[in-house]
């Protein structure tokens, strides 16, 4: 057999390029499913977990909940975490390690408690997102309990230029109200509540703002 | 005189307690469930969807009744997945349509499982939308309480669980079998087609996928009837549609307006046009994977799915992204690539290495440092990527950044010549 199927193990009188083994032997054992009594879970978070997997057909489903559950327990998708989610789901950490690290808002590295993500896609950009954005990292200034980053469409051109803030969409921000945001965030006030998605009306019905007559609705 | 809208979708959407039971009650929601559980058989509620000529509203434009009609009876587990995953750059429509009116969506899903024989349904909603997802999941809870989900709808001897699964952040998870693959816990990379999801989908079974505002479009369908819907709109597209207005208007939102309705009119009148003295110079008339349209080509046609094919782009979601004469069509190319270059999942070459590089030369381009041969090798690599993956991710940023070198290939020489770039003449 040729070297590669096991390197010094076949004829050791052969001589072996250092290229096919080195870094490529398995310096430890293949992580396993982790058992429950080895990864110390919280019980809310493990009965939190079970629902949720006693919500699909099949448990595997549960993986995009269950890291959504890890990361509001612990900030961030934490490697205890994971293989906390891994034991309960009686998957591999490996396994939702791999699904955490595709998605924009699962977060494989630690971040701060509020999160900020300036929209800077094209209707935003065309609206100043470019210095939004700047204005919030200049607010934040540093402040590792803020973590503030651009972020692709959040499907709200309406607002543009607009912010996400812990999950919540605010709009059309002028640059300087970052500051303000910011400011009420660190002092735990109610962030922006003039500029809150859930409180506009639809844009046909805007009235002082510039809506415009609506000659009549549809009959159904 | 400015022209209305035409609400269907949005009716009584001003209404605060419309997302809740009651209020969705008191203009007679639920009806139509109670009409095509009680009263209807499948196979009625299927056809009188086909007959509507109803088409998704999520992109592709498809027969919605055609689409369920492709499931294959039998007694095979059948899943129903709302597509609520809504990341297209311009669209906004799904987000507003769950927002005021979740109920009206709930509904829609149920007589579209009446119809597909589906006994379990998703709302795949993505991660940011974490208001409407926390609407949807109240409203859902109301639902099985007054027994429209659950065991025995109505009494009848159907069942439906319906689960609102929220997505984590990435938009090719609105393709429809990453969709699937997301919900069945993985990392959202596209499939193999065929087989296609109506034959074997979620966990390998048949599998109905409709867009948000589809799937809302169901109910006053079976309570009016197929002629009734086919009042709206045009021949071809039939019904109204909530259209996203954005960019550089004065008064960008969500308008709902009869398919075929003249663009000009919901750029201008309904979102107010750029103002300023500015000019429309270009829009994206289907989100940002439709080919642009100069103002030339595109302000005088109807807004229909066919006559925008026609012009060479598409409807797809019905989200309109305007630029006025003050914005560079080449950082507009950047930006749009780079949305793809970010989401593309990287399974397939063409898509993978085209956005990189397409991001790549169009930096070039505005930063003074490209050859002049790089346009003619931008335009090259995106028709190269078109047709050539698994999904169209790739392909839909080729479009828009193709029909841009193509329509602006002088904007685009000037804006090399002045970063500092000879191009030849």
């Amino acid at each position: 057999m040729s070297p590669v199927d096991g390197p010094g193990v076949s004829n050791p009188n052969l001589p072996v390029d250092p290229a096919l083994v080195e870094g490529r032997v398995p310096d430890r054992v293949p992580e396993q499913v982790p058992e429950l009594h080895e990864v110390d879970c919280p019980p809310d978070l493990k009965e939190h977990i079970e629902t949720l997997m006693g919500r699909y057909p099949d448990r595997k489903s549960a993986s995009i909940p269950a890291l959504w559950a890890v990361q509001r327990l612990y900030g961030w998708c934490t490697p205890e975490g994971i293989r906390q989610a891994a034991a309960v789901m009686r998957v591999t950490p490996a396994y939702l390690e791999s699904v955490a690290s595709f998605y924009d808002l699962l977060h494989t590295e630690p971040v701060g408690t509020h999160k900020v993500a300036v929209c800077t896609n094209i209707s935003c950009w065309m609206r100043g997102a470019d210095e939004l954005l700047e204005a919030f990292r200049s607010a934040a200034g540093g402040d590792e309990d803020i973590f503030v980053t651009g972020f692709e469409c959040l499907g709200a051109c309406d607002i543009a230029p607009m912010v996400s803030i812990d999950e919540r969409y605010f709009g059309p921000l002028e640059a300087a109200e970052a500051e303000t945001a910011i400011e009420q965030l660190r002092t735990g006030k109610d962030v922006l509540p003039e500029k809150a998605l859930e409180k506009r009306p639809l844009a046909g019905d805007a009235g002082s703002t510039g809506g415009v007559p609506r000659a009549g609705d549809a009959d159904a | 005189m400015q022209m209305p809208e035409t609400r269907v979708l949005l009716k009584h959407a001003e209404d605060p307690e419309l997302r809740t039971l009651a209020g969705y009650k008191r203009y007679d929601g639920y009806g139509a469930l109670e009409k095509a559980y009680r009263q209807m058989e499948a196979e009625e509620v299927l056809k009188e969807l086909e007959d509507s000529g109803l088409r998704g509203r999520g992109g592709a434009g498809f027969s919605m009744g055609k689409k369920a009609s492709f499931l294959p009876r039998g007694e095979m587990q059948k899943y129903l997945c709302c597509n609520a995953d809504e990341s297209e750059p311009g669209a906004f429509k799904d987000r507003e349509l769950m927002q005021r009116n979740p109920h009206q969506l709930i509904e829609g899903i149920a007589i579209a499982a009446l119809a597909a024989d589906a006994g379990h349904a998703f709302i795949f909603i993505r991660g940011e939308y974490d208001l409407q997802a926390d609407i949807l999941d109240a409203a859902v809870a109301e639902a099985y309480e007054a027994g429209y989900l659950g065991e025995n709808i109505l009494g009848t001897r159907r069942d439906l669980e319906l689960v609102v699964h929220r997505g984590a952040g990435a938009y090719i998870c609105g393709e429809e079998t990453a969709l699937l693959d997301a919900l069945e816990g993985k990392r959202g990379n596209p499939r193999l087609k065929p087989p296609f999801p109506a034959v074997q989908g979620l966990y390998g079974g048949p599998t109905l996928i409709n867009n948000v505002e589809t799937l809302s479009n169901v109910p006053r369908i079976v309570a009016h009837g197929a002629e009734w819907f086919r009042g709206f709109g045009t021949e071809q597209s039939p019904g109204t549609k909530v259209v996203s207005v954005s960019g550089c208007v004065q008064r960008p939102g969500n308008y709902e307006v009869e398919l075929g309705v003249p663009t000009r009119e919901l750029i201008y009148e309904l979102a107010g046009g750029p103002g300023g003295g500015r000019e429309v110079k270009a829009f994206y008339p289907g989100g940002s994977s439709s080919p642009v349209l100069t103002a030339e080509e595109g302000l005088d046609l109807p807004y229909s799915f066919e006559d925008m094919a026609a012009a060479g782009s598409m409807l797809g979601s019905g989200s309109i992204i305007v630029a006025d004469d003050s914005v560079s069509i080449p950082h507009m190319a950047l930006r749009t690539a780079r949305f793809y270059h970010h989401e593309s999942c990287g399974k397939c070459t063409p898509c993978r290495e085209g956005t990189n590089w397409t991001v790549k030369m169009l930096e070039r381009m505005v930063h003074g440092e490209a050859t002049p041969m790089d346009l003619d090798i931008v335009a090259s690599v995106q028709e190269n990527i078109i047709g050539h993956c698994l999904c169209v991710l790739g392909d839909s940023m080729a479009m828009p950044v193709g029909a841009m070198v193509r329509k602006f290939r002088g904007e685009f020489e000037q804006v090399m010549a002045e970063a500092g770039t000879a191009v030849a003449a």
